[in-house]
């Protein structure tokens, strides 16, 4: 080649670069949820649970007589109750060394500029406040560790009767709603997790929809653990009154330590008659968390749920939400995407309980593992005596990058109900050489074309995610999403 | 003689310890039809997959140039860079990529230019409507869910898109229907053109009629036993090997 061609030769290959946009399956870039702010917190509960730091909690958040009585009465039965037998080891979490408590340097606010700047900074580099002047949200919620720090609503949704606020405030301004709901759907008594949460919980976020009324821009809140060896126990309250509907969004970070971290936090979502929601989370904890969330909707007659689930950090993850379809044509929608890499273990999946003729269930998840990853899909579905005629598809896919990682697929049914049309498939793969053949045969070097199969497998999902998340999925495997979905 | 395009001597070549190609040679010049016929198992697929650099064959002597420049020493992907394209007997189906992201993509790694996405849409939509593909097919995931008849044609779609300057095809014309085979043959004729070639495994002769084929080249055993004009097709479609066998048997 003459210096001419050489120099043709070399722009080519920039320009390839360039279209390839990034060509590795990286593990996240996790530059931006690392950074750690010095703990300026104002007070910390002692380490371990006793019923002196659940009477403390209960202190430091004017709980009302019930309240405090609902936290003894779950501090009881968590400590009669043993830890599950199944599903990923928990030999890493020492609940002694848990700080329960944590109450940051900060009022809650409607107001970015009332917040400490450490605080904000935070939410900054997260985008959360971006996000909310460019009204892609219709309320912002922010918790900095125990407590919510700030919080905001559209007038004109306030205006319809539309409540967006954390659950401290709820309990004052909304008593007999919170009193009425709070953790009936997930009792203290399910699990030995969700006995903790009724004993510590703080924080999170109540939404109350009127009937009739469409929430049309997604309200979101952002859960943000900075400090060491905490917990976050944070409790979301979701009513959607009968014809209203609403998109929720929740986003959960944490910077690395190396001490353990713990998040139990929980989510009860009511679905009136007609309702519709859409609850989507994109969860993104360090690698030192233990993340055992547990979430439940409630659907009555023609209402809707939508789940879409994206697992990404953590340590080790239970999460499996759960739907029940309790009234005629109540339908359940779960998209869920899970990404294990190194040192995680990660056992996702959804359950469903059809009590109800006509109901229906879809759903459809991707795992991927690499690096050593364990990503375990569980679901379990339930279709009793009481739900002719359901319908439910179950579709999961999971794809292994390499041969150390590994993937299980664990679909449970147990169908009472007459005349139920269940379809289920599960597929568990690694990338075929002959698909990096086909594409590399077209000029496609074998990562790209690694990662274009990757992308391709999480596309169906990719879509359902809201769109500001789509940064953090194109962080995971680059989604193209001109490509894709143009 | 026509300037050389592909030329591959005395190819040994096999897939797990197994040999498939016992020095096999060949030479393709520019502007010309080539067609491989032989029985099946004599190697035609194996022959396309190692010229195309399938990393599963293992070439253990012999050489194959390109233009000549060694591709051996390639990997699959610059062979395509370099102009080499194959038509797959069996496509594979590969959930979540569009047929008109991959054809994009590909396109533009092959060119190492950007590819406007309006013109390009345009060109893609024309095509498709030459190949009669549905303009719905240009959104859906690559061959999953295709009939076979769609998967060959979304094989010569990629074929006229991407130009290359070397056509392999495997078995374009198989498993499909007299309609299909025709929009088959003349997607490739449409193709071909004095300024590139094409290396044509095929069963049936109907792909051959839009074309002026200038040599047959006869596979058996992993050799090249017995070359010659298109005549040889219609004796080898009306006779079948029997001839050729027994020449061999001597």
């Amino acid at each position: 080649m003459d210096k001419k061609e050489q120099e043709a030769f070399a722009h080519k290959e920039e320009l390839r670069q360039e279209f390839k946009k990034k060509t590795y399956i990286e593990d996240i870039e996790r530059t931006i949820y690392d950074v750690k702010d010095a703990d300026n917190s104002i007070y910390k509960t002692q380490e371990g649970l006793t019923e002196e730091v659940v009477r403390d909690i209960s202190a430091r958040k004017h709980d009302p007589q019930w309240m405090l009585d609902f936290r003894l009465k779950s501090l009881a039965i968590y400590n009669s109750m043993a830890l599950p037998t199944w599903g990923p080891s928990l030999d890493d979490l020492d609940m002694d060394n848990i700080i329960t408590y944590v109450q940051p340097n900060a009022k809650m606010t409607g107001n970015w500029k009332e917040v400490p700047e450490d605080i904000k900074n935070t939410f900054d580099r997260l985008g959360i406040p971006e996000a909310e002047q460019k009204e892609s949200l219709a309320g912002v919620g922010a918790q900095y560790d125990s407590e919510v720090v700030y919080h905001s609503i559209q007038e004109s949704l306030v205006k319809q009767g539309v409540v967006y606020t954390d659950m401290e405030t709820a309990i004052r301004d909304y008593e007999d709603i919170v009193k009425e709901y709070f953790m009936t759907l997930v009792p203290p008594k399910d699990h030995k997790f969700a006995a903790l949460h009724g004993a510590v919980w703080s924080g999170g976020s109540f939404v109350y929809v009127p009937a009739g009324v469409h929430v049309k821009i997604p309200l979101q809140s952002y859960f943000r653990l900075n400090a060491a060896g905490a917990g976050q126990f944070e409790h979301t309250l979701i009513i959607v009154e009968p014809g209203a509907s609403l998109h929720f969004i929740e986003g959960c970070s944490a910077p690395k330590y190396n001490v353990t971290n713990l998040h139990a936090g929980c989510v009860e979502l009511f679905v009136k008659e007609g309702a519709r929601l859409r609850y989507s989370t994109i969860e993104n904890w360090s690698r030192n968390m233990m993340n055992l969330n547990t979430k439940r909707a409630l659907v009555e007659k023609d209402g809707i749920i939508e789940w879409v689930s994206g697992s990404f950090g953590s340590h080790v993850s239970c999460l499996y939400p759960c739907s029940i379809l309790h009234g005629e044509n109540a339908k359940c929608e779960f998209t869920g995407v899970t990404f294990a890499a190194k040192g995680q273990d990660l056992d996702t999946g959804a359950s469903v309980i059809m009590t109800a003729p006509h109901t229906s269930a879809n759903i459809n998840t991707r795992t991927i593992s690499k690096d050593g990853g364990k990503a375990t899909y569980r679901s379990a579905v339930k279709v009793t005596r009481r739900a002719p005629d359901a319908k439910c598809s179950v579709n999961c896919e999971s794809l292994m990058l390499d041969n150390k990682s590994r993937s299980d697929t664990l679909p449970v049914m147990d169908i009472e109900g007459d005349r139920a049309d269940i379809g289920h498939e599960a597929k568990i793969g690694r990338i075929s050489d002959e698909a990096i053949f086909y594409l590399t045969s077209r000029g496609i070097d074998e990562d790209e074309a690694r990662a274009m199969i990757v992308r391709g497998f999480v596309e169906p999902i990719a879509k359902e995610l809201p769109l500001e998340y789509a940064v953090e999925m194109n962080n995971l495997v680059n989604i193209e999403l001109e490509g894709t979905m143009g | 003689m026509s300037e050389k395009l592909l030329e591959v001597t005395d190819l040994h070549a096999g897939v797990e310890g197994k040999e498939i190609l016992k020095g096999l040679s060949l030479s393709v010049g520019k502007g010309e039809v080539h067609v491989i016929l032989g029985p099946n198992g004599s190697g035609k697929s194996t022959l396309m997959n190692v010229i195309m650099g399938h990393p599963k064959y293992e070439v253990t002597s012999g050489s194959i140039s390109f233009e000549g420049e060694d591709l051996l020493g390639l990997k699959t992907y610059e062979r395509a860079r370099k102009g080499l394209f194959l038509s797959f007997q069996n496509p594979e189906e590969i959930p979540g990529i569009t047929v008109e992201n991959m054809i994009r993509t590909s396109k533009q790694m092959i060119t190492g230019e950007r590819v406007k996405l309006i013109p390009f849409r345009k060109e893609l939509k024309a095509m498709m409507a030459e190949l009669q593909i549905k303009p719905e097919y240009a959104g859906r995931y690559l061959n999953v869910g295709f009939s076979g008849g769609e998967k060959k044609r979304n094989e010569i779609l990629q074929l006229l898109m991407l130009n290359p300057k070397l056509a392999l095809l495997d078995e374009t014309d198989s498993g499909l229907d007299v309609d299909a085979v025709r929009v088959v043959s003349e997607g490739v004729a449409k193709f071909h053109n004095e300024n590139n070639s094409c290396l044509i495994i095929t069963h049936n002769t109907r792909i051959l009629e839009d074309l002026n084929v200038d040599r047959v080249h006869v596979l058996m055993g992993g050799r090249i036993v017995e070359e010659g004009g298109p005549e040889l097709v219609n004796e080898i479609n009306e006779n079948g090997f029997a001839r050729i066998l027994e020449a061999q048997a001597k």
